[in-house]
């Protein structure tokens, strides 16, 4: 036969699949608008629902709520301070921590390992992402807690208590549990998040511009500070955000580590509470109606209200690359 | 709320897929994590002998309470009391089951036998006291060597029918505890750290020297934690035993409780353990169908008998004293009707 088919043939050919096409083409492109529609619709609704319940409570509190630090199921007097700086405080500390290890990882990975280590580093750290995260919650509280009770935190109590001013970082009962723990069990969380966007964002630096440098006898270090780093910055700073993102919804892991307490301190070793935490610790024990119920619906809401700023800074800042 | 009886349906409708051979009979009850374990070991009992099954999720009073009032389940289970208008607001029929205590486990080392009262833990909990060797901890352990350790106070951090009992307690024996905190499922600690679940606590309390924390009685027997005596309202020490519940359970005012809602905190005899509280069953004495109503009640019926009892105490929990349970079967008998006739006669 014919390599190629003649004239005639090819124009039958297509007449003959054009009706279907006719046909099965809007509905496939309808489809395709349903599912995009679909998204947004559950996301809207998702939103206002919160809202709606959360509601009462906010009318119940004024817009006090979102800094009150008063949290007493008993007296029914609820307010989303001490659940949105904990959520903010254990989410910087989870992205200070993980930023330069990541750094030091992406750099790592695409510029001084030997090619046969990359791989086996990469996929560890895909495998990182692959952890559930209540498997997280319950190595931060048999292994990461006691460890940090016994080993970390009474010489830093110690040394750096009494200091003035960071002092107050480090003061209070060595529990082990509290937002440092659960920042750190937080970085190991979005460490691999931030690292494979790092990655890819070095892998795009053009090898010229890289080669051009060492060149001129540019150290490894002088390539990575002056070349890479700010061929990539605006993309990096969106990784950091999305690592952010996903640090501030961590639920489980959290629960475990934090200490749950709904009191503010500033101390890294004092148990606090995030907004995502106190749903799950309280959210069983609320009734139908209840201002409690009410209340953990609209942290609910703010959750989702600073996720959605943090994440679209993130999208923007990483569309922007280059 | 909408939004509440969404997820319950969906957590049904996941019970249903899993619970695999269930037929039409089966009953669906949802509520206190606490009694779950004797409720499932009577639901696995009783399937084998009556052929109708339980599917109970343990997901919480909260929940239970939730599920009832919406009337997605037959029956709703519930550590602390419901209030008395919430009940008749949502025609609800209370009574408890069984009785189950809470115990204070701490991590001290070199000190056997230690003794607390309520009005002590209280001000632990307050931050009052913040050392072992408080001069008022050493008043209740005379001829013990107390070490000079800070007291670290764990709390359960999810709102727990074990976290009412205990905090009653609090409220019952120390004026400020009841004029500041008071006493729920979840309340605002003053000091201390909070640990997801009995196991949270009890792990938590381990790792921390100098920790002091609470779990259910039947949670510290089967794992061998260390307790604490108490000194009871009679003044004397007890150790947690089921003897001194059962102690506490006869000592309660039951003739004079409303919705059988009988306090068992801190009562008056020589034996009695002061932390001791029944967990309730929900029940809608408006049930839309008598014959599912009936299936409940039987359920509950046989779980009070011999059978019940034994396995119950194999559990650690006290079976109710033989005087409520004829109240309660006599409540059914006449509160919960369809189309005006008990579903139910004894």
């Amino acid at each position: 036969m014919d390599a190629t088919l003649s004239g005639t043939q090819a124009d039958s050919l297509v007449a003959a699949r054009k009706p279907t096409g006719r046909v099965s083409d809007p509905v496939f492109v309808g489809l395709l608008w349903g599912c995009g529609i679909f998204v947004l619709i559950l996301l809207g609704l998702i939103i206002a629902m919160l809202f709606e319940g959360g509601l009462p409570a906010l009318r119940e509190f004024g817009i006090s709520f979102l800094w009150s630090t008063t949290w007493n199921p008993v007296t029914e007097r609820f307010g989303a301070g001490v659940m949105v700086f904990g959520t903010l405080f254990s989410a910087v500390i989870a992205v200070v921590i993980a930023l330069p290890l990541s750094f030091g990882i992406a750099f790592f990975l695409t510029e001084i390992a030997p090619g046969p280590l990359r791989r086996p580093i990469g996929v560890a750290i895909q495998l990182l992402a692959a952890v559930p995260s209540i498997i997280y919650g319950m190595w931060g509280f048999f292994v990461i807690v006691p460890l940090m009770a016994a080993y970390v935190q009474p010489p830093l109590i110690e040394w750096l208590g009494p200091l003035p001013l960071i002092g107050a970082l480090f003061q209070g009962p060595p529990l082990g549990a509290g937002m440092l723990t659960a920042g750190l069990i937080m970085a190991i969380m979005i460490l691999p998040f931030i690292t494979a966007m790092f990655v890819e964002v070095l892998e795009s630096v053009p090898p010229m511009i890289k080669e051009s440098a060492y060149g001129v006898g540019a150290t490894t270090y002088e390539v990575y500070r002056n070349v890479s780093v700010p061929y990539g910055r605006t993309a990096m700073v969106g990784a950091v955000m999305l690592g952010l993102g996903r640090a501030l919804g961590e639920t489980m892991a959290v629960t475990f580590v934090i200490g749950n307490a709904t009191r503010m301190s500033a101390s890294l070793f004092a148990p606090g509470a995030t907004i995502a935490s106190t749903i799950a610790n309280e959210f069983p024990e609320a009734s139908t109606g209840s201002l409690k119920l009410q209340a953990l619906l609209q942290l609910g809401f703010i959750l989702f209200v600073i996720s959605f700023i943090v994440l679209a800074l993130s999208r923007m800042l990483v569309r922007t690359k280059g | 709320m909408k939004f509440t009886h969404i997820l319950g349906a969906a957590a049904l409708s996941f019970g249903a897929v899993f619970s695999g051979g269930a037929f039409a009979a089966d009953i669906n009850g949802a509520g206190a994590s606490f009694p779950a374990p004797v409720y499932q070991s009577w639901a696995a009992a009783y399937k084998a002998k009556t052929g109708t099954g339980l599917n109970y999720q343990s997901i919480g009073s909260g929940g239970g309470q939730n599920q009832i009032v919406n009337r997605t389940v037959d029956f709703g289970a519930s550590d602390a009391p419901m209030k008395d208008d919430k009940l008749e607001a949502a025609n609800l029929l209370q009574f408890p089951t069984v009785i189950g205590s809470v115990v204070a486990i701490v991590n001290l080392d070199g000190v056997e036998g230690l003794v607390l009262n309520g009005a002590v833990l209280a001000d632990i909990y307050q931050g009052k006291i913040t050392k072992w060797n408080d001069p008022k901890i050493e008043a209740l352990n005379k001829g013990k060597k107390l070490p000079d350790v800070a007291v670290v106070p764990v709390y359960r951090s999810d709102s727990s029918g074990t976290s009412f009992v205990f905090t009653s307690y609090l409220a019952a024996t120390n004026a400020d505890w009841k004029a500041n905190v008071g006493a729920a499922t979840s309340v605002q600690w003053p000091t201390g750290a909070g640990a997801k679940g009995n196991e949270g606590v009890a792990g938590t309390v381990k790792n921390t020297k100098g920790a002091v924390g609470y779990v259910e009685f039947i949670y510290a027997a089967a794992n061998k934690l260390a307790t604490t005596d108490l000194v009871n309202k009679a003044g004397k020490v007890v150790t947690p035993s089921v003897k001194a519940f059962m102690e506490a359970a006869a000592a309660a005012d039951w003739t004079h409780a409303k919705n059988f809602a009988a306090s068992m905190i801190d009562t008056a005899g020589d034996g009695a353990w002061p932390i001791t509280s029944a967990t309730y069953i929900l029940l809608p004495k408006n049930p839309a169908s008598a014959a599912q109503s009936a299936e409940v009640i039987k359920f509950f019926d046989w779980a009070y008998g011999p059978e019940g009892d034994a396995a119950a105490e194999k559990l650690h929990y006290i079976p109710l004293p033989g005087s409520v349970v004829e109240e309660i079967k006599k409540a059914w008998a006449t509160e919960v009707k369809a189309d005006g006739k008990p579903v139910w006669t004894n």
